[in-house]
């Protein structure tokens, strides 16, 4: 499109002949709506579809997502997991089974965050007085790193988290490790 | 009545004459100045140097993150400057900046002497001048605001930012959007009805299409803004909880307010720019602008669109996704206007033969960069990729491809066009292609790299990274090309300091183009057009050349000074044809007096001296009651001559006069506020916790009371205006009657609402009945003025304008006063309909 437009441009400006027999009224009607429309629309419905995708959890089955509390305070977030009877709270890590949908709850008890781990895809503010949900979910375990990416005050760029995705038994140990203890 | 004649068609005479009444004075009589010329010179070069600091702000930035973990700022100094860095590109450089462009353009173009309300346009300058220095004042005392250019709250709210950071935010913009405001209402008004006779609507030039669109989107954009504002202050002075969620406020509200005005900003700041390409480009490609209609089209469509997705910068705050589709939706097709505009110009270059030229260059840089940032624009009205790339460096990328490429780009191509007209010079050396090349390539190495940055995931606005993710090298090579780029903007001031002192003069109309503001001498003298001229075609192809010489000579209309006043033509706003001689008021010290004062009201809320504000506002409104004493004589005047044996009525007399218009115009951007005011509360009621609070109960009859005393209001002033001999007894029913309705809601508001501060409910009701006697108040002065006139033995009942402006007032003000009763009660049963 870029190239396409640029193109243009130039062909106009060096090749004095270039577009003189399409009269302006055709130049207008195809370039600015026949060009854009189709293009957009195909886009946004595509992007419509990824989206409910996305909220779904990236997968069909969407019955047995894993809820997960993510509490943004300054310059921390806390993890826990309301669902899971003896888990216990985390700060700074969240501890999640690979393979299966997240829902993480975004709630703040300050000011605005934003949860966003950038290789699982999507983010969500967390506002004070409002609890917003997104749902996640990492294919392999592993480590990936989480960020805050809503300004939220002096201590925002040191807003890091890590989020290590387990194989279930994993999970298990890791979010009930200190009551083992 | 007799006419002087000063004239009898010799130019140079006629100059003179005309010099002395319209010049501004030497010395100190230039703070009295509100000829269009200065004004307009005034704005623009002020922005410059706005620009200049927030480009030093930028280079610090860029300093900052040229390597992980550095250690040049702290993190509180890098809040401050990038929150100063948005706040003064945007509201400091780049509104005031086309601001003063067109005051300085439009009434040439439209081929006349000066803008409808020159005083206006000097407070308007004022007060950008003394908000501006406030914001700077901060910056150098290091307590500037620092939550952010969009001010989320809570974090700029008193409890996570206790400091006068954000106060000097909030008071500071708003003080300077006083001048955004008038500068609309001014533009419009001169636009509508100041112009060449014969220039009917379907015949103006397309930039003063543009600008028509622009100031409208300002009118009704600027006050949410303005009224997020004034929540936000009066929650930090007051602790009146709009935003804060324990007590039934939320933040949302302000992200809602603040986007609302937010996203019609880009436009607000686009279509300037556009407009200016629109001029530019045909003249330069030697061909008439192609599809003159089809872009008018576009532009006002590109307006109502625009108002249509602000909620695309929300996308991450959880809304359905349903909801986010609407605006997703409505940000792709706003892509479709641009697409035509876009390839109207590309048709105009197809169909001429470009000339080789500076302007010609920044348009191609233009071209170049604002593709792409509107690509990485549809890009990100994706809802899935802005989940992804929202808050990062990405979007950061992508507003400055947007910002600059939409608007520095085409303003620089601009002042390479239109700096010959202000100098009388032409350039003379070849600074300006290096300039030129520096700036676009530092501008793409800085940004282009920037969108891989975010992608790899660095979040905006974080003063210092860890080494290791793959973002130094990224970082290193944009904080080079921002240097870069910095030393050709440099190269660019070089360029026309020389041009200015070295440029060669020549004669008329160098790039040989079809629009009127050729058609004077350069530099332009005070009064533009020695006479007005009648068009016959469209206002961009017509001869300056051939007009040009004949207005000096007096041969157009209102070829010969009379009474040492400052006349223009004031025309239909849409066949073009002359229906009064607008009188404008001479060089004055009012504007400045009444920003000092202005001035010194906001600094009393800044430094909450509370207890002086009351007469601070007393000094405001007695200036601008001076302002009105100035007008005109008392005397009616008969239709007077404009030469070529027309006769028009004066302003005063005429069936539409400015001032009429820009009163209706002043209540539309009022009425916007109003309604901001009342969906955001109802919005509150929807969306925000803790929500309702406990049982609330009105005084319903007082209020109910009020409202018919404001009612009464409009009866009295239809009383004054048509029977003479009532004028006085009219008028002061007005007078008693908005006097009883505003001490009714400060009753009923201050002493039966229970404590505003408990809850946002509360608080929204006490803010609403404060808005309803504000007007009260402020039309209780409309009366006691038209009740002073009459005393003063003015004949109201031909001479009706002061009483049908005032009109205009009191009848706004009753139905606000409706629907706030109204609203308290809707409010009280809502309440009551859903407590616990």
């Amino acid at each position: 499109m870029f190239t396409l437009v640029l193109g243009l441009f130039l062909a106009t400006w060096f090749v004095p002949t270039f577009g003189r027999r399409l009269p302006p009224d055709r130049w207008i009607l195809w370039g600015g709506l026949a060009l854009p429309l189709p293009v957009l629309i195909a886009l946004t419905l595509y992007a419509f579809t990824q989206g409910e995708f996305l909220l779904k959890g990236a997968t069909k089955d969407t019955e047995d997502a894993l809820q997960v509390r993510a509490i943004g305070r300054m310059w921390q977030w806390h993890f826990s997991y309301p669902t899971l009877p003896g888990s216990v709270a985390e700060a700074g890590v969240l501890h999640i089974p690979a393979g299966r949908t997240i829902e993480i709850v975004a709630e703040s008890e300050d000011v605005i965050h934003s949860f966003w781990v950038p290789r699982l895809g999507g983010k969500i503010d967390a506002v004070p007085g409002h609890a917003n949900r997104l749902r996640i979910r990492a294919d392999q375990p592993g480590r990936y790193g989480g960020i805050c990416s809503e300004y939220c005050g002096t201590g925002h760029a040191g807003m890091r988290f890590e989020v290590r995705a387990h194989d279930n038994d994993g999970f298990l140990n890791a979010v009930s490790a200190r009551t083992g203890q | 009545m007799s006419e002087k004649i000063t004239s009898d068609h010799n130019p140079i005479a006629l100059h003179r004459a005309l010099e002395r009444i319209w010049g501004t004075r030497p010395g100190w009589g230039r703070l009295a100045a509100v000829n269009h010329n200065v004004i307009g010179v005034r704005f623009m070069l002020t922005a410059l140097v706005f620009f200049a600091i927030g480009g030093i702000l930028a280079m610090l930035i860029r300093t900052q993150l040229a390597s992980a973990e550095s250690v040049f700022m702290d993190a509180e100094t890098y809040a401050q400057v990038f929150t100063m860095h948005g706040s003064i590109m945007m509201f400091l450089f780049a509104i005031p900046f086309f601001e003063g462009m067109a005051i300085y353009l439009l009434p040439k173009l439209l081929g006349t002497r000066d803008l409808a309300f020159p005083r206006l346009g000097a407070y308007g300058y004022w007060c950008y001048l003394f908000g501006g220095l406030i914001l700077i004042g901060a910056l150098i005392g290091g307590v500037a605001p620092d939550s952010g250019w969009f001010m989320y709250t809570p974090l700029s709210s008193s409890v996570y930012a206790p400091g006068i950071n954000s106060d000097i935010w909030l008071l500071g913009i708003t003080f300077v959007e006083i001048s955004a405001l008038s500068a609309a209402v001014e533009i419009i008004v001169t636009i509508m009805k100041i112009r060449a006779a014969g220039m009917s609507i379907d015949r103006i030039p397309i930039f003063a299409w543009y600008m028509l669109v622009v100031a409208t989107m300002m009118l009704v954009g600027f006050p949410p803004l303005i009224l997020g504002s004034i929540l936000l202050e009066v929650e930090r002075a007051f602790d009146l909880p709009f935003f804060d969620p324990t007590r039934g406020g939320d933040p949302l509200l302000w992200q809602h307010l603040f986007w609302l005005f937010g996203h019609p900003e880009v436009y607000i700041i686009f279509l300037p720019a556009a407009g200016a390409i629109s001029t530019i480009l045909p003249v330069l490609a030697g061909t008439p602008l192609a599809g003159y209609r089809m872009i008018v089209a576009a532009i006002v469509s590109m307006a109502f669109l625009s108002f249509g997705l602000w909620v695309h910068h929300m996308y991450t705050v959880g809304i359905p996704h349903v909801a986010l589709s609407f605006f997703s939706a409505a940000s792709a097709l706003v892509a479709v206007p641009t697409a035509i505009q876009t390839f109207a110009w590309l048709a105009t270059i197809a169909h001429g033969r470009p000339r080789f030229s500076i302007p010609m260059l920044h348009i191609f840089g233009f071209f170049f960069v604002f593709v792409i940032g509107g690509l990485t624009g549809v890009m990100l009205a994706m809802v899935p990729f802005d989940w992804q790339a929202h808050d990062t460096h990405f979007v950061v990328a992508h507003l400055h491809y947007v910002l600059v490429g939409g608007f520095v780009f085409p303003m620089l191509a601009m002042a390479y066009y239109w700096v010959p007209h202000l100098s009388g010079k032409q350039p003379v050396q070849h600074l300006s292609h290096a300039a030129f090349w520096m700036v676009f390539i530092g501008f793409n190495v800085t940004f282009f790299f920037m969108h891989l940055t975010g992608l790899l995931g660095m979040p905006r606005r974080i003063f210092e990274y860890p080494a290791g993710f793959g973002w130094e090298t990224l970082n290193f090579i944009s904080s080079m090309g921002s240097f870069l780029m910095a030393m050709g903007f440099a190269l660019v001031a070089l360029d026309f300091i020389l041009l200015f002192k070295f440029g060669r003069p020549f004669r008329r109309n160098p790039w040989r183009a079809g629009t009127l503001e050729w058609a004077m001498p350069t530099p332009p003298p005070s009064y533009n057009f020695a006479s007005i001229a009648r068009i016959d075609n469209r206002a961009d192809l017509l001869d300056p050349d051939r007009i040009g010489p004949r207005l000096a000579a007096g041969d157009g209309y209102l070829g010969i000074p009379r009474h040492d006043r400052m006349e223009v033509l004031g025309v239909d706003p849409i066949s073009g044809e002359p229906d009064q001689v607008v009188e404008l008021p001479r060089q004055t010290y009012l504007p400045l007096w009444t920003a000092l004062a202005t001035g010194a009201f906001f600094l009393l809320m800044l430094f909450k001296l509370y207890w002086l504000i009351p007469l601070a506002l007393a000094v405001v409104i007695g200036c601008f009651w001076l302002w009105t004493v100035c007008d005109g004589s008392p005397i009616d005047r008969e239709p007077v001559s404009i030469g070529h044996g027309l006769k028009v009525p004066v302003h005063i007399r005429a069936q539409i006069p400015p001032s009429h218009l820009a009163m209706v115009l002043t209540l539309v951007a009022n009425a916007t506020l109003y309604i901001s005011l009342l969906f955001g509360c109802l919005f509150l009621w929807v969306s925000a916790p803790n929500w309702p609070p406990k049982h609330v109960s009105l005084d319903m009859p007082l209020l109910v009371l009020a409202a018919v005393a404001s009612v009464l209001t409009c009866v009295g002033n239809r009383l004054a205006s048509r029977r003479t001999n009532l004028a006085t007894v009219g008028n002061a029913l007005s007078l008693c009657a908005h006097l009883l309705s505003a001490s009714l809601f400060l009753w009923v508001a201050f002493l039966t609402l229970p404590a505003p501060s408990g809850h946002a409910a509360i608080a929204s009701l006490f803010v609403v009945m404060i808005y309803a006697a504000l007007h009260g108040m402020i039309g209780a002065i409309f009366a006691a003025h038209a009740i002073w006139r009459a005393l003063c033995g003015h004949d109201e009942s031909v001479r009706s304008l002061d009483l049908r402006i005032g009109r205009l007032w009191h009848d706004y003000s009753a139905a606000a006063a409706i629907c706030a009763v109204g609203f308290c009660w809707n409010l009280q049963i809502l309440i009551a309909g859903s407590a616990p």
